[in-house]
C-alpha cells in the first residue's frame, strides 16, 4: 500500500461540479448568448434575424446613447479621485490604536452596509428645495434653496457626491490594511533622522499604499462605472438625460422598449469598458509586484 | 522647535478632518432618523422644522399596521438565507478542489473561473432574463437566490483558504483510507470556519442590498424583496403614505443590516480585505 501525495482522477473534479454548472448556467453561456444576441435585430416577440454589427454602428449614431457613455465616464471622473484622496486621507488620520479612531472607522463604514434604495430616500431628503436639509441652511442665510436635482449641471456632480458618501469604506478599508503593513522600524527610523511629516508621507507612507491604490483605483472605476440605482430613483436620468448613466440606457432600452438585440450591444460595450478600466490598472499591480 | 511645531499643526489638521468627516458622514443618517419622528401634518407644513419636536412615534406605528413591509422583509430573509447558503456549500466544495485536490486540467479551470470575476452581472442581464422567462420562474425565490451562486468570488475565497491550511493536515486520515469527503468534512472544514462567516456575512449583505436582479426578476410586488420595495415605496409615498413614514420605513429597511455590521464588523473588514490578494 502507496500513499501518494494528494489523490488525483477526474474523480475529484465531483467536488467543482455544482459550482461550475450554475457558473456555466448563469454567468458564461449568458454572457456568450449575449454576444450573439447582438448581433441579431431581436425583440421580445420572438422575432429575431442576423444583421452583423448593425446594432454597434447604430449605438454610435445614437444620441442617447453617447450620452450616457458620456455621463457614465464623467460619473467615474467625479467620484474616483475624490473617493481615493478622502479615503486615504480617513486611512492617514485613523490609523492608530486609540477608541476614538474605532470608533471613527466603524462609523464611516457603516453608510456602505445601506441599500441603494435606502441611500436614495435618505439623500433626497437632504437636497430637495422643498424642505431638503439643505435648503434649511440656504434659508437661514437668505438664499434660496438650489434644486440640485433638476440643473443639468448640478445633477451629476450631486450623484457623485452622495456616492462618494456611501462608498468611502471599502477604499479606507483597503488603505488602511496597506498601512499596517510598513514596517513600524523604517517609520522609527525616520523619526530618528527627524524628517519632516511631508517627506515621510512621500518616502515611506506613499509608496506603501500605491500597490492599494492602484487596486482601488481599478475596482472603484469598474464599480461606478455601473452606476445605476442613484440616477434611476432620483432623476430617472433627467433633466434631459443629464444624468443617464449607461447601465439605465441598457435597462430602458431592454425592459422598457424591449429593443434587446440593440440593448445587448450597448451592454457589450459596457463589459469590453469595464474590462479595459479594471485590466489597466491590475496590470500595472502585476508590473509593480514583478518588479518587487 | 520648529519641528515640534509643525507636528502640532498636523495633529489640529488631523483632528479637524476627522470632525468634519465625522459630522458630513452622520448628519444625513441623523436628518432621517429626525423626519422620521416627525408627523406628516408637521413635514407637509414646509416650515422649518423645530429642534424641540413635538415628536411622535406615530410612523413607526403606521409601519406596524404594514403587512406588504414585512412580506418584503420575510421575502429578504428567505432570499439572503438561502443565497449565502448556498454560496457557502458550493464555494467551499468548489474550493476544496480547486486548492487541495488534483484533477486534469484543474489549474486551467480555475482561471476559467476567475475570468468570470470581470463579468459584471449588469452585462449578462437580458439572457438571464431570457433564461428565467422561459422556465416561467420569474417572481419566484428560486429566481431570486440562483444567480447570485453563479459570482465566483467566493471560490476564489474558499481557495485560498483551504490551500492556506498546512499541507500533511489529511495524511494521517488517508492513510486510514478515508474518501475525500470524509478528508473534507472531519478535518478541513472545521479549519475554514473563520473565512466561512467572513464570506457568509459579506454574502449576506451583497443580497439583502440587491437592488438590479429583484427590480428585473420580481416584478409582482409580493415578490418583492425588502430593498426592491422601498424603491416602490419612495415613488409614490405621496399618495399612500406620507413623508414621515416612508422616512421611518428607511430606518427600518436600515437597521437590519446596521446591526449584521456592528455585530460582524471584523468579517466584513477581513472579508473585504481578503478579496485583495488576486
Amino acid at each position: 500500500m502507496t500513499t501518494r501525495g494528494a489523490p488525483k482522477g477526474w474523480g475529484n473534479l465531483l467536488f467543482a461540479l455544482p459550482f461550475l454548472a450554475v457558473y456555466l448556467w448563469l454567468l458564461v453561456y449568458p454572457l456568450l448568448a449575449g454576444i450573439r444576441l447582438s448581433l441579431y435585430r431581436a425583440n421580445l416577440f420572438g422575432g429575431e434575424h442576423f444583421i452583423g454589427f448593425e446594432n454597434y454602428a447604430r449605438l454610435f449614431r445614437d444620441r442617447t446613447f453617447i450620452q450616457a457613455l458620456g455621463n457614465s465616464l464623467l460619473f467615474v471622473v467625479l467620484t474616483v479621485p475624490l473617493l481615493i484622496v478622502l479615503a486615504l486621507g480617513l486611512a492617514l488620520a485613523l490609523n492608530r490604536g486609540t477608541r476614538f479612531a474605532g470608533f471613527m472607522r466603524s462609523v464611516v463604514f457603516a453608510s456602505s452596509v445601506l441599500s441603494v434604495t435606502v441611500l436614495t430616500i435618505i439623500w433626497r431628503q437632504i437636497l430637495v428645495p422643498d424642505g431638503g436639509l439643505i435648503s434649511h441652511f440656504s434659508r437661514l442665510i437668505g438664499q434660496t434653496p438650489v434644486a440640485f436635482l433638476n440643473d443639468p449641471k448640478l445633477v451629476l456632480p450631486s450623484l457623485a457626491i452622495i456616492t462618494v458618501w456611501w462608498s468611502l469604506g471599502l477604499p479606507m478599508i483597503l488603505f488602511l490594511s496597506a498601512l499596517q503593513q510598513a514596517p513600524r522600524s523604517v517609520y522609527e527610523a525616520a523619526a530618528l533622522d527627524r524628517a519632516t511629516p511631508w517627506s515621510i508621507f512621500r518616502r515611506i507612507t506613499l509608496p506603501a499604499v500605491m500597490p492599494a491604490v492602484i487596486l482601488v483605483a481599478a475596482y472603484e472605476c469598474a464599480l461606478q462605472f455601473q452606476v445605476f440605482g442613484q440616477p434611476q430613483l432620483l432623476t430617472q436620468g433627467g433633466p434631459n438625460g443629464a444624468s443617464r448613466p449607461l447601465v439605465l440606457y441598457i435597462y430602458e432600452t431592454g425592459f422598457n422598449h424591449w429593443d434587446i438585440g440593440y440593448a445587448a450591444a450597448a451592454s457589450q460595450m459596457l463589459f469590453a469598458l469595464i474590462l479595459v478600466v479594471s485590466l489597466v490598472p491590475q496590470a500595472g499591480r502585476w508590473l509593480i509586484r514583478g518588479r518587487a | 522647535m520648529s519641528q515640534a511645531r509643525g507636528r502640532e499643526v498636523w495633529q489640529w489638521l488631523r483632528y479637524a478632518f476627522c470632525a468634519v468627516m465625522l459630522v458630513l458622514i452622520l448628519l444625513p443618517l441623523v436628518w432621517t432618523v429626525f423626519l422620521s419622528l416627525r408627523s406628516n401634518i408637521d413635514l407637509m407644513r414646509q416650515a422649518p422644522l423645530s429642534l424641540f419636536g413635538p415628536y411622535t412615534l406615530g410612523n413607526y406605528g403606521e409601519l406596524l399596521k404594514n403587512q406588504t413591509l414585512f412580506r418584503w422583509f420575510f421575502n429578504s430573509m428567505i432570499v439572503s438565507g438561502f443565497s449565502v447558503a448556498g454560496v457557502l456549500v458550493l464555494s467551499s466544495l468548489a474550493g476544496y478542489a480547486f486548492g487541495r485536490l488534483h484533477f486534469p486540467f484543474r489549474n486551467w479551470l480555475y482561471v476559467f473561473v476567475l475570468m468570470g470575476l470581470a463579468i459584471p452581472d449588469q452585462s449578462v442581464i437580458l439572457t438571464r432574463h431570457h433564461i428565467f422567462s422561459t422556465l416561467h420562474w420569474h417572481n419566484t425565490y428560486l429566481a431570486l437566490i440562483l444567480p447570485g451562486l453563479s459570482a465566483p468570488l467566493g471560490v476564489f475565497l474558499m481557495t485560498e483558504t483551504f490551500r492556506a491550511i498546512p499541507k500533511g493536515m489529511e495524511d494521517a486520515a488517508r492513510l486510514d483510507r478515508a474518501s475525500p469527503l470524509m478528508v473534507f468534512w472531519k478535518i478541513l472544514l472545521p479549519q475554514t470556519l473563520p473565512a466561512q462567516a467572513s464570506l457568509g456575512i459579506y454574502t449576506f449583505l451583497l443580497s439583502w442590498n440587491d437592488y438590479w436582479w429583484p427590480l428585473i426578476s420580481a416584478t409582482r410586488p409580493d415578490m418583492f424583496t425588502l430593498t426592491e420595495g422601498m424603491a416602490a415605496a419612495q415613488t409614490n409615498y405621496a399618495e399612500v403614505t406620507g413623508m414621515g413614514v416612508l422616512m421611518a420605513e428607511a430606518v427600518l429597511a436600515g437597521l437590519p443590516v446596521l446591526i449584521i455590521y456592528i455585530a460582524f464588523q471584523k468579517h466584513i473588514v477581513s472579508a473585504i480585505t481578503g478579496m485583495v490578494k488576486l
